[in-house]
């Protein structure tokens, strides 16, 4: 029966109906929601990974273990994940093993909008890419069996509006592969005689898929109108449908690598003017430039940026559909940390002792906002700590009294680790404060291996951050409590000044986490309330003034009480019986 | 036929995810195709969220653009006028009264700008406005807004029988609010 299914779904249904039976994931949006639906299947045992590089590994051992296996991840992602990648693409596998990857062009919630089809050709690796949820089933269940046709892992790649829109999809029967028996073979340990092997391999691979991808069903051409060929991946298809109609013709590139040469070249030379339309990197366009075909491109298009229907037509020239407005600005809506977020605390606590941030990947980069405003830096996963530690070797004891990396516990397990082992092994006087909220927030409350609970929330082992810690060189380990704004800026004055490496463990769970208990909303003694604003200080979704008085607002106040210690008049309290 | 567009506008956490669930449901039993698009992560953390909802015979992109949308379905005034210019010349407006100051505003760097529903019927929107949070508690419960919302939408649409909106409103809710939503629901429809 006809369903209206999630792209990220639709690739879990293709997981499901190709036999899956593995997957190992870290999460990441656009990508979460993949390993998210294909563990409502029994079927697959899906599980978090510490990160991306651990996913793959895990997942490439159960390929070799002979289960068809799989991981998701995010573009960023694949940059940790790089690491086994290029050389499973020499090793090649034992059952499929396919990899989905999701970029963010627009950079919805992403740091960068990196072009995740450059590893598909660095690696060598086959990459389909869907326009639909339709195709995302269909894709990722040939991505089984082109991965096993040629012994090489197979990209599936999505995109946010790909992964993140609905449409109609028809589901399949699973298909159940029994497990591929795993026979030792001498020539799987990639070391220099075998590696040469596998190079030539992996180059014999790619010219034989290659001569595949003339033909293969993931590539199609639409002729229409003739005045304007539209060559298209993902997406961008679906925008040139929208904009052309049947006035033009389209050669709709599902396989992305390897690319094929004739299929581009027989369908330059049935059309007048030749247009390619993708989002960021002009990697279609510049395949058609090698062959030697005139094109228009990135001379029409950005190269930032997620593309729309609308933009198409403003870059071709074409009208845009007229538009009604209004004179007032109207102001932003930036996201904002939860009502009773105990990152507030932290942020509140580092912008008082003016303090140098290093921050990491999470909700906590909202620190950076107004009013708390307490983040300088972030970059990637992880260098909150590595950072920090290489700007305190450079600054030395004038920076170490007041600098700190500020990291989420999920983030921290995924690439913190090895930077605070730098911090101890190195030893710069650093302080590192570890947001300990017990899930991964951000991608939507993930279990992680600090929280005890696995992906299906069953119990599982639990990481000791203190001992951990304490294990790879540190002596001052401290849990401060974010909701006790002095308890919290004790330890940071205390940390701050010690002449070592410190941890303070931020310790709270994330009030969106279903099971918190929550207090009953706080109110105002407007008798009390000077109108202040002190209150505002911390950005508080909950609280704002009018009429000079402060307002709480009972629909998202969940009582934590930070505010009460903001304010000298006693004007916000627990209801009063 | 061509297809009919329909934004759905809000807050991160005002349910507009589960409205958008619930009316791709609706349509893809009239026969037509579908898309819905959305999307998830740090703008759902109390920022701008807008969905995405076209259907026709054939939809090709995910997305609406400006000036394309022939309903705009808004749970917060502000909302609405920053989605204003992707209506449609002679599409309609419905929208929440109910006004959600943005960080700038609380902060007092923004001014929430006043009599948005009068300035956007000037700039020539069909707009209908109402209380529907009231509508929403006196049903039962805040949450239930996206639903007193949706029961004002499928008032636009008069061909799709109610009882599609209801099964696929059974479909969405949990079992235990069921009640409460079929109550939000109708209050809209009727409003």
């Amino acid at each position: 029966m006809k369903e209206l299914m999630l792209g990220n779904k639709a690739v879990a249904r293709g997981l499901y109906e190709a036999g899956c039976r593995f997957i190992s994931s870290y999460p990441g949006t656009p990508s979460t929601e993949i390993t998210e639906e294909a563990a409502a299947y029994d079927e697959i045992y899906c599980e978090w990974a510490p990160n991306e590089k651990v996913a793959l590994e895990a997942a490439h051992g159960a390929s070799l273990g002979g289960a068809r296996a799989a991981c998701a991840m995010k573009h960023v992602g694949l940059n940790v994940a790089a690491d086994p990648l290029f050389s499973i693409s020499y090793q090649g596998l034992n059952a499929g093993l396919v990899i989905c990857v999701a970029d963010d062009p627009g950079m919805h919630s992403s740091q960068n909008e990196q072009d995740s089809r450059h590893y598909a050709a660095a690696a060598k690796v086959p990459m389909l890419e869907p326009s639909d949820s339709a195709e995302a089933v269909a894709f990722t269940k040939a991505a089984f069996e082109l991965s096993e046709r040629y012994s090489t892992p197979v990209f599936v790649k999505m995109c946010t509006r790909v992964a993140h829109s609905q449409s109609v999809v028809e589901p399949g029967e699973r298909a159940e592969v029994p497990l591929v028996p795993y026979v030792k073979d001498p020539t799987k340990v990639m070391m220099t005689a075998n590696s040469r092997a596998a190079h030539v391999r992996v180059e014999n691979r790619t010219r034989e898929m290659t001569v595949w991808a003339e033909t293969c069903p993931y590539n199609r051409v639409e002729m229409g109108g003739r005045a304007i060929g539209v060559i298209c991946d993902s997406t961008c298809y679906q925008y040139a449908r929208e904009v052309f109609g049947d006035g033009a013709s389209y050669l709709k590139i599902g396989l992305v690598y390897p690319l094929p040469e004739k299929l581009f070249l027989d369908f330059a030379a049935a059309v007048d003017r030749v247009i390619v339309l993708e989002e960021l990197d002009p990697i279609l366009e510049d395949h058609c430039r090698k062959l030697g075909i005139a094109v228009e491109g990135k001379s029409l298009f950005p190269l930032c940026g997620e593309f729309s229907q609308d933009l198409v037509r403003a870059c071709l020239g074409l009208p845009v559909p007229s538009s009604a407005s209004i004179d007032d600005p109207i102001p932003p809506r930036p996201p904002v940390m939860c009502a009773g977020c105990p990152h507030r605390g932290v942020f509140y606590t580092l912008k008082k002792h003016d303090c140098m941030v290093y921050g990491d990947i999470g909700c906590y980069t909202l620190g950076a906002l107004a009013p708390l405003n307490s983040m300088d830096l972030n970059v990637c996963m992880g260098a909150s700590c590595s950072g920090l530690h290489g700007f305190n070797k450079a600054i030395g004891s004038e920076a170490e009294r007041r600098s700190v990396g500020v990291i989420g516990d999920s983030t921290f397990i995924h690439s913190g680790i090895t930077g605070i082992i730098d911090i101890a092994y190195n030893m710069t006087n650093s302080t590192v404060i570890i947001l300990d909220n017990s899930i991964t927030g951000m991608t939507g409350h993930q279990q992680n291996p600090t929280t005890g609970k696995n992906l299906r929330g069953d119990p599982a082992g639990k990481v000791d951050l203190e001992a951990l810690c304490r294990a790879v060189g540190f002596r001052r380990v401290r849990v401060a409590d974010p909701y006790d704004l002095a308890a919290m800026d004790e330890a940071v004055t205390e940390e701050l000044a010690a002449e070592e490496p410190s941890v303070i463990i931020s310790r709270r769970p994330c009030v969106m986490i279903r099971g918190t208990v929550h207090k009953p909303p706080l109110t105002v003694d407007e008798d009390r309330c000077t109108g202040c604003r002190s209150c505002m200080k911390i950005g508080c979704p909950a609280i704002s003034v009018a009429d000079r008085k402060a307002r709480i607002d009972a629909t998202q106040c969940i009582g934590c009480g930070v505010c009460t210690q903001m304010c000298r008049f006693g004007a916000l309290a627990e209801e009063r019986s | 036929m061509a297809c009919t567009n329909i934004m759905i506008v809000g807050v991160g956490g005002q349910g507009t995810l589960l409205a958008s669930k619930m009316l791709g449901r609706v349509l893809l039993d009239q026969g037509w195709d579908v898309k819905v698009s959305e999307v998830h992560g740090m703008s759902q953390r109390g920022g701008s969220v807008v969905t995405y909802v076209r259907f026709g015979d054939r939809v090709f992109s995910p997305v609406i653009d400006r000036g394309e949308a022939d309903v705009i379905l808004s749970f917060e005034q502000l909302e609405a006028a920053r989605w204003l210019e992707y209506l449609k010349p002679g599409g309609k407006i419905v929208t929440n009264l109910q006004k959600i100051e943005p960080m700038p505003v609380i902060t007092g760097s923004a001014a929430y700008p006043d009599a948005l529903v009068d300035k956007m019927r000037a700039a020539g929107a069909d707009v209908e406005a109402g209380d529907y949070l009231a509508l929403a508690v006196k049903a039962g419960s805040a949450k239930a807004v996206n639903m007193v919302l949706m029961g004002r939408l499928s008032a636009l649409f008069p061909e799709i029988p109610e009882e599609d909106w209801l099964s696929a409103l059974e479909a969405v809710v949990p079992a235990r609010f069921l009640e409460m939503n079929r109550a939000a629901f109708a209050a809209g429809r009727n409003a």
